[in-house]
């Protein structure tokens, strides 16, 4: 009962926000909007018994991704104001693909069996920040991808460095 | 208490704003905005998956790391892109970068 | 060596100097004489080897040396061709083998060979002569040696070999082989001068004129192999034969089977020996060289005609006994042969060209024969033939030394006139005293002078038989046609020889080299002495000293030895009579004309002559029924109006329809449907594609508004209405 109210205030709060993100006219309004959705994302990690992901979205999403968005926004402003419209022509279209979308998933959800399914118990004894470690780390599972994924940073790290450079010429 | 329904709905509903902003807003960090809450939202969906479907195994989770990874590389990446643009054509709003036409 | 095998050889020399003349010598002249008159040579020498074989054979009409060989087959059978000497081959032989060889050899210096390159001397004109500077620096103009020397021995060569096939072969067909070879051959050789228009003419005319006897021969050939079944003399003059061909009748005219046969061939005789009317030919045809007219006209091809005639005598008298009424073409025969002996010889004393003379001459003599076989005098035919191969050869290689010795002397003097003519000469007995003493000869045996040359002999022999026949028409007219031979014969040597030079050129003529004099002196022996073999028997003095052999040897060539005609003195002396009596009127009357004066005889026959001088006008006449018209028929009504406008009308009619029927579609189906419709399409997908392309906003937006709109409306078909939940 308790989880119930506590998951229906974090999705309320989370879907409301994101409502708002798409629609304000204003972008660093949108960015803090965007801001309190994650945040609420990270609430909701916490409610499915993974913390350490709460802490994961918190620093880098709120705490990287947004403040980067937040400097590009600020990096690409014309004028102090947004002028014309926010949304371009065709967003009664794209409203429209969105519901049916949404109407699609839980069509689609509900034919599921699954859907219904109740919290299972986590295994005793077992230290997920731990095991997660294990698992990035390990040879015989997770490493290639978490390397994989390591370079990949590099990558954008440097694509991004490259691409944005100044050129003096 | 709460069944995994609760939180696929949830994940559907966010993932379907943050198509519509992604398909809606003209300025093009906006539409990256959108684009992290359909990746949130899908990471919300592997966690419910995990938890509710296999707690046991520790792959959901590597997987709901890996696409923070890609989140945050896409991102890094599209702001410089962005930032480019802005330095060319002093715009960037999505209607207005329309080279590729006709 | 079997004999029959030489016989089948003879003819061979010759062909193969033609063909290597033509192939491989023709720049070579001294080579190609050489191989020409060394065939030539060969064939005389294997020739007169079958002679002597021949007389010594005993019953040689009865058993010739034959050999044949299977050439096609014609059904069950074969078709055989092959060799045949019986007494009238072997006699032909001779003359021809002697004559062709003499003619070979006398080309040789006719042509000049050994004389210098003419300055402007062209290939197809006569040489003109050249320039020569001597050692006292005096230029004077000397014969030149004729640019076509070697193509003249080559085709000289072909003609000998179609004269030998005709001679040796024992079917009628390989005999019209060898025929129209040297009809072929006549052409050649008439034209030899092809620039001139006039020999060009001349060799047309004589081509066309024997082809027109030549087609009746040919039908008569054809007709014969229908009934008879075979062309070989050994088939188609035996008794059985004979006698079914007498008994059958012909479609034409009630005519018997064999006579119808006998006038079809008779004609192409007509052509082939020039009688009338078929004759027209033979005068023209001096227009080519001397010893052209020579071969042609005297020892070979006018001969081969008569040869034929004589040959195929058992068919034209078959059912005919000695004395008996003439069978139809023997009748025939008699007719043409007389009228035309009497003919040419009008014509002749009025011809002042030196070589139409002895043209009309031949016609003339030529009528002789086929008169004599008219009447049935088998043997005297043969015997004229035989003796008058030698003299007339004899005459015209004469005329064509004189004609040599007044170029010489036109060249000499630079004057321009004609050497052939008979009123620029005069006085050549001093200057060519060999030319004149062999002629004199040749035309005192023409005119049959009493005893000593050979042409009395065998006049007087047909003349005898005439008589002896009762065929008195025959015997007038011949008589008369041999006062009028003497006559103008006598004419010819004095003008040519006797008196005083009548020009330049004739004063300045010389004497010719020995390959040109040689020949003339053998012929004169031969012209003089072959006349002995054919004394008859019953002959008051001389006749016991030499056997009629002749009459002995050739008669035996038929079934039945004809009989000899008995002695009688009123044709012995018609013979004396005619020829001194004609031979002195024609010396009394000639024998003054000076440079300058017209013939003595012009103006007593005032038109009459003009009418012979002209040759009664036959040729206008021929020009205006056969020459003209058919020159219509071809430019006009087959070239004009057949060809050009109706064939071709026709032609360009489809080609109008066709190209009507083409712009048709062009214009109506092809430009507004097909090409209309391929524009269409281009045009469609243009304007389409103008219209559509503006989807292309480059607005990443709508692009993937887009993408989700089409995959979520194919999943909706796809879940909902192709698979039913």
């Amino acid at each position: 009962m308790v989880m119930q109210i506590i998951f229906l205030i974090v999705a309320v709060v989370t879907l409301g926000s994101a409502v708002m993100v798409v629609t304000v006219r204003n972008l660093v309004h949108a960015a803090l909007w965007l801001i309190l959705s994650l945040f609420g994302v990270a609430v909701t990690f916490a409610l499915l018994n993974a913390p350490f992901f709460t802490v994961v979205e918190v620093v880098i999403y709120i705490g990287a991704i947004s403040i980067l968005m937040i400097f590009a926004i600020m990096l690409t402003r014309r004028t102090m104001q947004e002028t014309g419209r926010s949304v371009n022509p065709g967003w009664w279209l794209a409203a429209f693909l969105s519901l049916v979308l949404f109407a699609g998933l839980l069509w689609m959800f509900s034919t599921w069996d699954g859907f219904s399914t109740t919290l299972p118990d986590l295994p005793a004894g077992v230290d997920q920040v731990r095991e997660l470690g294990i698992a990035l780390v390990s040879p015989n599972m997770y490493v290639l991808p978490f390397e994989v994924a390591s370079v990949l940073l590099l990558a954008a790290l440097i694509g991004a460095i490259v691409v944005a450079w100044e050129r003096k010429s | 208490m709460i069944p995994l329904s609760y939180y696929l709905v949830f994940a559907a509903a966010l993932f379907c704003i943050g198509l519509y902003g992604v398909l809606a807003r003209k300025n093009a960090v906006t539409i990256l905005m959108g684009i992290e809450l359909m990746l949130n939202a899908v990471l919300i969906n592997v966690i419910a998956f995990w938890r509710y479907r296999s707690p046991d195994q520790i792959t959901g989770q590597a997987f709901a790391v890996m696409v923070f990874a890609i989140a945050a590389a896409e991102v890094a990446v599209g702001l410089a892109l962005f930032i480019s643009i802005y330095r060319r054509r002093n715009t960037i709003a999505a209607d207005e970068i329309d080279l590729l036409k006709w | 060596m079997n004999v029959a095998n030489i016989v089948w050889l003879l003819p061979v020399p010759p062909v193969l100097a033609f063909f290597v003349i033509v192939l491989l010598t023709n720049r070579s002249k001294w080579l190609s004489h050489s191989i020409a008159v060394g065939a030539a040579l060969l064939s005389f020498i294997g020739s007169m080897y079958v002679f002597s074989q021949a007389v010594a054979t005993e019953h040689l009409g009865q058993n010739p040396i034959s050999s044949v060989i299977r050439w096609f087959p014609t059904g069950d059978s074969w078709f055989e061709i092959g060799v045949w000497v019986d007494p009238l081959t072997a006699v032909t032989l001779f003359f021809v083998a002697w004559t062709v060889l003499m003619i070979f050899l006398y080309s040789v210096g006719y042509h000049n060979f050994g004389q210098p390159k003419g300055d402007h001397d062209v290939a197809g004109m006569p040489p003109h002569g050249a320039m020569v500077t001597d050692k006292h620096e005096h230029t004077h103009r000397v014969p030149s040696i004729e640019p076509m020397y070697s193509r003249f021995f080559a085709f000289i060569g072909l003609f000998a070999f179609g004269m030998y096939t005709l001679v040796v072969s024992d079917n009628l067909l390989t005999l019209f082989v060898g025929w129209e070879i040297m009809g072929l051959c006549s052409y050649l050789l008439i034209g030899f001068w092809y620039a001139k228009p006039s020999a060009r003419a001349a060799m047309i005319k004589a081509f066309i004129t024997t082809r027109v006897g030549d087609v009746f021969m040919l039908l008569g050939l054809a007709y014969l192999y229908t009934v008879a079944g075979s062309l070989s003399y050994s088939v188609i003059f035996s008794e059985e034969t004979l006698a079914e061909l007498a008994g059958m009748g012909s479609p034409i005219l009630g005519l018997s089977a064999a006579a119808l046969i006998a006038i079809l061939l008779f004609i192409g005789t007509i052509g082939k020996s020039a009688q009338f009317p078929l004759h027209v030919w033979l005068p023209d045809a001096m227009e080519g060289p001397t010893p052209v007219s020579a071969m042609i006209h005297a020892a070979t091809m006018v001969s081969a005609g008569v040869y034929l005639v004589i040959r195929i005598f058992p068919i034209a008298s078959a059912g005919w006994e000695h004395g008996a009424v003439l069978t139809p073409p023997m009748l025939f025969m008699a007719i043409i042969g007389t009228f035309t002996g009497l003919f040419a010889a009008t014509i002749a004393f009025t011809q002042n060209d030196i070589k139409r003379v002895l043209a009309y001459s031949t016609i003339s003599q030529l009528g002789y024969m086929i008169a004599a076989i008219g009447i049935g005098a088998y043997v005297a035919a043969a015997f004229h033939l035989f003796t008058h191969a030698f003299f007339k050869a004899l005459l015209f290689l004469g005329s064509g030394s004189v004609i040599h010795g007044m170029e010489h002397g036109v060249f000499h003097t630079g004057e321009h006139i004609d050497p052939q003519d008979m009123f620029n000469m005069g006085g050549l007995r001093k200057k060519m005293p060999i030319t004149f003493w062999t002629f004199l000869i040749g035309g005192l045996a023409l005119s049959g002078l009493p005893l000593i040359t050979a042409g009395f002999w065998s006049k007087d022999e047909i003349l005898a038989d005439a008589f002896s026949t009762g065929q008195w028409l025959v015997f007038i007219t011949l008589a008369l046609a041999a006062l009028l031979t003497a006559f103008y014969t006598m004419r010819q040597i004095v003008l040519t020889f006797l008196g005083e030079p009548r020009t330049a050129a004739a004063a300045n003529a010389q004497e010719n080299r020995w390959t040109m004099t040689v020949p003339l002196i053998i012929l004169a022996f031969f012209s003089l002495a072959v006349g002995w073999i054919g004394i008859p028997g019953e002959f008051p003095v001389l006749g016991g000293m030499l056997p009629g052999w002749f009459h002995e040897f050739v008669g035996g060539t038929l079934a039945e030895h004809p009989e000899a005609p008995p002695f009688h003195i009123v044709p012995l002396l018609t013979s004396f009579l005619v020829s001194l009596g004609g031979l002195a009127v024609g010396y009394y009357v000639y024998r003054s004309v000076r440079a300058g004066e017209p013939d003595p005889l012009q103006k007593p026959l005032g038109s009459v002559y003009t009418l012979l001088k002209n040759k009664y006008y036959f040729d206008e006449l021929y020009d205006k029924i056969f020459v003209r018209p058919a020159y219509w028929l071809a430019e006009t009504f087959t070239y004009l109006w057949v060809d050009r406008k109706g064939i071709d009308g026709f032609l360009h009619l489809i080609a109008r329809i066709t190209f009507s029927v083409g712009g048709f579609l062009r214009n109506f189906i092809d430009k507004p449907i097909i090409n209309g419709f391929g524009d269409f399409v281009g045009e469609s997908v243009k304007r389409f594609g103008r219209g559509a392309r503006f989807i292309q906003t480059g607005r990443v937006q709508q692009y993937m508004v887009m993408a989700l709109v089409i995959a979520f409306g194919t999943l909706f078909y796809y879940l909902f209405v192709l698979v039913q939940p």
